[in-house]
């Protein structure tokens, strides 16, 4: 187990990367503490599987070193770095019994029988594969399967980091519940370092403690759950994590104030940054309530969905997203928005400028 | 309620009829004069089981048999191994690929008649390049018209040239299927090469390999035109195989009855050791 630094990272897949746009991750500076359970969250191509491979050794970066507890390693084999991976898709030995299966790595590295068999038979519980330990392991089902090949991450006692690559991309909705909250109950068991890639938000919201976004091959926010939720660093964070995403509504910024189709719109705090360039107010649905004053938009859209409805009104020519308890209104329907000001922010060319007030 | 509609039966009537006129119908005309006797005149006479005893007697089958056996082992122990690696060390992109493919595919172009006269050109003694060489530059007394090492050296050579190709194409096209995440796991479970050709790359390759396997031994045993132009089944009978042995049967001295027997047991081999080969292999798949 370890803590792992990533400094000045880049990585360009092309030989001569002459601008920024070359490059597949753009300088990356990083630190994973000892233990941590993490997410690296984004859309597909933003660079969080190059970041990955990196991290295993897979790929080389063009620039930039990685540090496991302070040692560096970046020139260093996969084999030598002594983690583990489980990728996208089941990834198992066809030929060998599950028991061998989650016994190869050990072997491979030559430790004795006795240790083996109660490290497997360890894992194997955890996982709740003991029953199928002398089944082919070709036979499982896929889930099965991807239980095996995370089985063989965890197998090792002494690696740096356990790495997952979308592990439930090809795992039925509903076992992919009952995976997720497996993992998350075998980090708090293992204590190791964990590393979770994926693009799907819940499944990075409900394992990690840290959530890194990537977008464009940058690290646009790095936090909780709950700070990603409510005070996200850039519009893409706001949009990406929350369904519907948050609501970015372009706007004038005149004498420190922000005007919303020609309405002043009452932020969370001071500007703190100069407000130059694209400037958008930022605020979530949840955040969003229909009153009987207030801004006024016609209902383009609304849906019902059980516990609570969501509301798509057009203000002017912006759309802007409500959710609301109880009934909703009825499409073509004139409501009337209000913003909680305290979670209404305002962003400069997608970076938030706002600052909450003390 | 499912209806049935029994015109279907209609669309297969073609395919029945192919079937009939090129393998079923000509298969029991050998059938008929398996067991039936003729002195010529078109007058045939009931035989029964007595070509098929005698064939199954016959000390110059036994021997054909044994060679046929001989010859199709040796080729499968060479070129499986040999295809099995020549496909490992072949590039898996860039621009190499084709290149090594249309090379690969190159020998399996060439028609087995024209295969056959290229070897025995090339291994005359006194003007073949590998004849003379053999004799004249190393010393080596190599002449496959009079030794019969030579000659087995020589169709077995020909042979290796000619199909190894199959196996490597078909191995290469298992091989390039493997994902990248297998070998990438497999170098983080600390794996050696030969635990990746072990328990990765063999795994894999076991349904194309099976029917390489398969496909080079129908082919071999039934091989008939390369040998039958390179050795002529000599020296002696010394590389008479059981197709060319069949052939003189049947052609040479015109004895249809025991040709035919002969045919049909030769093709029961055939079948039974293909059969009970693609049972055993495929016996574990689920």
């Amino acid at each position: 187990m370890a803590k792992i630094t990533l400094s000045k990272l880049r990585h360009s897949y092309l030989p001569n990367p002459s601008g920024p746009d070359d490059y597949a991750l753009k300088e990356i500076d990083l630190d994973w503490d000892d233990g941590g359970a993490y997410a690296l969250l984004g859309p597909s191509g933003c660079g969080k599987s190059t970041l990955l491979n990196i991290i295993s050794g897979l790929l080389v970066p063009s620039e930039g070193r990685i540090l496991f507890n302070d040692a560096d390693v970046t020139d260093l084999a996969t084999d030598k770095r002594n983690i583990a991976q489980v990728f996208q898709f089941p990834v198992i030995y066809d030929t060998m019994t599950v028991y061998d299966n989650l016994a190869f790595p050990l072997r491979n590295r030559g430790r004795d029988e006795a240790l083996v068999k109660e490290r497997v038979t360890a894992i194997a519980e955890m996982l709740d594969v003991t029953s199928m330990l002398n089944v082919r392991a070709a036979n499982l089902s896929p889930d099965n399967k991807q239980k095996i090949s995370m089985g063989r991450g965890l197998v090792r006692q002494d690696v740096n980091v356990v790495m997952f690559d979308e592990p439930l991309t090809v795992i039925d909705p509903h076992l992919k519940w009952k995976l997720r909250s497996k993992l998350k109950e075998l980090h708090q068991r293992i204590k190791a370092t964990m590393i979770y890639v994926t693009h799907d938000q819940t499944e990075a919201l409900t394992f990690a403690d840290q959530v890194v976004v990537m977008d464009l091959g940058m690290v646009v926010q790095i936090g909780t759950p709950q700070e990603l939720f409510e005070r996200p660093a850039h519009t893409f964070v706001g949009h990406f994590i929350g369904s519907p995403g948050m609501n970015i509504l372009p706007c004038d910024v005149r004498d420190g104030a922000a005007f919303f189709q020609g309405a002043n719109v009452p932020l969370e705090g001071n500007i703190v940054k100069p407000a130059t360039g694209r400037t958008e107010i930022g605020v979530r649905p949840e955040f969003v309530t229909l009153g009987t004053s207030g801004m006024q938009g016609v209902v383009r859209k609304s849906a019902d969905i059980g516990r609570y409805g969501v509301v798509e009104a057009m203000v002017g020519d912006t759309r802007v997203a409500a959710i609301v308890e109880g009934g909703v209104p009825e499409q073509g329907e004139t409501v009337h928005l209000n913003f909680k000001p305290e979670q209404t922010r305002l962003y400069a060319d997608g970076w938030l400028a706002t600052e909450a007030r003390g | 309620m499912k209806t049935v509609n029994q015109k279907a039966w209609f669309f297969v009537l073609p395919v029945l009829l192919l079937v009939a006129f090129n393998a079923l119908i000509p298969m029991m005309t050998v059938v008929n004069y398996s067991v039936q006797e003729t002195f010529g005149d078109n007058l045939f006479f009931w035989e029964g089981l007595g070509w098929f005893e005698q064939i199954l007697r016959s000390e110059r089958f036994h021997a054909a048999l044994g060679r046929q056996f001989l010859f199709t082992g040796l080729i499968l122990l060479i070129e499986v191994p040999l295809g099995i690696i020549i496909a490992l060390s072949m590039p898996k992109k860039g621009f190499w690929v084709p290149v090594c493919l249309v090379l690969m595919a190159l020998p399996m172009l060439i028609p087995w008649n024209v295969v056959g006269a290229m070897w025995n050109i090339f291994t005359l003694p006194d003007i073949g390049l590998l004849g003379y060489f053999m004799n004249h530059t190393l010393g080596i007394d190599y002449d496959m018209t009079q030794n019969p090492l030579a000659a087995w050296i020589t169709i077995i050579t020909m042979d290796v040239w000619h199909w190894t190709s199959l196996v490597v194409l078909l191995c290469y096209a298992g091989l390039v299927s493997i994902p990248d995440a297998y070998y990438q796991a497999a170098r983080i479970d600390g794996a050696s090469n030969w635990a990746v050709f072990r328990y990765i790359q063999l795994p894999k390759m076991k349904q194309v390999l099976t029917i390489a396997i398969l496909l080079r031994f129908m082919d071999s045993f039934n091989i008939y035109t390369e040998p039958f132009v390179l050795t002529g089944g000599g020296p002696g009978n010394s590389t008479t195989l059981l197709s060319i042995d069949l052939v003189k049967i049947a052609l040479g001295q015109f004895d249809l009855g025991p040709a035919a027997a002969m045919s049909l047991i030769y093709f029961a081999i055939t079948l039974l050791v293909s059969w009970v080969f693609y049972t055993l292999m495929t016996k574990d798949d689920t």
